[in-house]
């Protein structure tokens, strides 16, 4: 990665530049507002075209083809794998396994590693703060195999009770602990490495996920000291139905495939089959191969501004936003302020129900999200049934916040809200 | 101002009508919408099979709250077989603003709720 590139501010207007959507209007001529990229990020054109020239010159099914076309997709999917393997610092592009999205990548680790190491009364640790993506597939395996799932808490402020956590790993027999990097409802960016160390003292395995982090922080697996790693690409300006799972080679090499199909075997008969090497074993089917040389055309790009220097960015555009969401009478912010918050604000507004809260956005050309998050014990935790939530990428401004405060101005005027 | 927060829905949303319960109802029903947290409940009292007492109590949104205050005053004096009847388009045109995709499940929960109250069931059927 580029480290000179990191320390410079974000040319703000050539960056948005890229992004052919945010020329649009919306709600009858209204400028968009984008604040909802926790949800999905807008893609830049070079991404658009990277998808639509894969279709257009080099489409073909990829491995086996014996034909310069298929020979291309070939290249052009390994390539995007090795563009991925790099932008996360992982030691060999095999160790990147191409899935639809995060939930996929955690799904497969509880139906590879859980499914072969999990016995009745182990324990999976998680956290109040993750996503439904990071809770039901270990409650499928504890309905299914008897294992227990175990949550860890969260203080006042939105961060994780790590004195629960090391409780949890002194007295009970956790063979993994599974955490989100960054809260998508609150912005709270958990220890990662810190876990790391306690979960590995204690013989657990840690999953991590980086949805909420691979887009928007410089993520580097050797420096986390995770065991798995799983994203989304269209998080992190790629497109829909491709994301990853990264694990060292050796532990993905020990794992039994994943789904059945061509792609991921090595021999068929007509009485068995031996699976193929990774991460083929775990790619049964035809990949989504377009979308993900997309992604390589959007780790390009993130890596042409720098993760430093997004990060930066979106750490400015939270300290100019929070004052001013502050000084707004009745409202409520949750989560951690601090250097461990990401560009995630969640709040209400009095008793303003935060769908009422949307729709008042949106007549204004703010398309933020209202509702649980996909974190309905979160919310529960929190005492509240939704909030509504900004979240700030690479090609927002502090006028995307500006418009933001006076949307909700005009909410709080609507609906009576005092102080 | 708004074009779905207009003042008729913001005055029945800050001062619904019929709200309250009823001591004996013939008939209650409750339910709530799991995504947003809209919750209605609808009491009914009954003549000869008409509505002749109804109170509604919830909590949620502004469009499922004051479409509950409305469809009270809509159905009032009304038999169980008109309530049957009632389609989900009538109450939208009362309401009288535009209602998206994502809002019409807060803007039809009141009616659900009526409609499971007048065919008498305790719970939806699974």
């Amino acid at each position: 990665m580029n480290a000179q590139a990191s320390t410079r501010p974000l040319d703000i207007e050539r960056i948005r530049a890229d992004f052919p959507i945010l020329q649009r209007t919306v709600r009858g001529g209204k400028p968009l507002v984008y604040l909802d990229s926790a949800a999905t990020s807008q893609k830049p054109a070079s991404v658009i075209e990277a998808l639509a020239g894969f279709y257009r010159a080099s489409n073909a099914n990829i491995h086996r083809g014996i034909y310069e076309l298929s020979e291309e997709a070939s290249v052009l999917y390994e390539e995007a794998r090795a563009k991925v393997a790099r932008f996360i610092g992982a030691a060999r592009a095999e160790e990147v396994v191409f899935v639809r999205n995060t939930t996929e990548a955690i799904n497969l680790v509880a139906r590879t590693w859980g499914a072969t190491h999990l016995r009745p009364g182990d324990v999976v640790v998680t956290t109040i703060l993750e996503h439904h993506s990071n809770i039901v597939p270990w409650q499928q395996l504890a309905a299914e195999r008897g294992i227990l799932v175990r949550f860890v808490d969260i203080d006042e402020d939105g961060r994780l009770r790590l004195d629960q956590l090391e409780q949890l790993l002194r007295t009970e027999p956790v063979k993994l602990v599974t955490v989100t990097h960054v809260s998508n409802a609150l912005g709270t960016i958990n220890p990662i490495p810190e876990i790391a160390r306690l979960a590995h003292a204690a013989g657990a395995l840690l999953l991590v996920d980086g949805a909420q982090s691979v887009p928007h922080l410089p993520v580097n697996v050797r420096e986390l000291g995770a065991d798995f790693l799983a994203f989304s690409g269209h998080k992190m300006l790629g497109p829909f139905g491709i994301g990853a799972l990264w694990a060292r080679y050796d532990l993905l090499a020990s794992l039994p495939p994943f789904l059945g199909g061509g792609g991921m075997i090595r021999t068929v008969t007509t009485e068995n089959f031996t699976p193929g090497d990774v991460p083929a074993r775990f790619e049964a089917g035809t990949p989504s191969v377009a979308d993900a040389v997309a992604l390589g055309a959007a780790v390009d790009y993130l890596e042409t501004i720098g993760m430093a220097a997004i990060r930066q960015h979106e750490r400015a555009l939270l300290a100019y936003a929070l004052p001013r969401l502050e000084e707004l009478p009745g409202i409520r912010l949750f989560g951690p302020v601090g250097e461990d918050r990401a560009g995630v604000i969640s709040f209400t507004l009095g008793d303003v129900h935060p769908h009422d809260e949307a729709a008042i956005l949106d007549q204004n050309g703010v398309a933020a999200r209202a509702g649980h998050h996909c974190t309905q014990p979160l919310m529960r935790r929190l005492g509240v049934v939704a909030t509504t939530r900004a979240s700030f990428y690479l090609y927002n401004h502090e006028g995307d916040v500006d418009r933001l405060v006076e949307a909700l101005e005009e909410a709080r005027r609507v609906f009576g809200v005092a102080g | 101002m708004s074009d779905l927060y207009r003042e008729h829905i913001l005055d029945h949303y800050q001062h619904p009508r019929n709200y309250g319960t009823l001591e004996n109802p013939d008939r209650t029903f409750e339910d709530s919408n799991p995504l947003c947290g809209d919750r209605i409940r609808i009491d009914l009292k009954l003549a000869d099979d008409r509505i002749v007492d109804i109170r509604f109590t919830g909590r949620g949104c502004a469009i499922s709250q004051a479409a509950a205050s409305i469809l009270t005053e809509m159905v009032k004096g009304k038999s169980l077989e008109e309530v049957k009847q009632l389609g989900a388009q009538e109450l939208l045109e009362e309401l009288g603003v535009p209602i998206s995709p994502a809002r019409r499940k807060c803007a039809l929960l009141s009616l659900k709720v009526l409609k499971a109250a007048a065919y008498g069931l305790n719970e939806w059927p699974s």
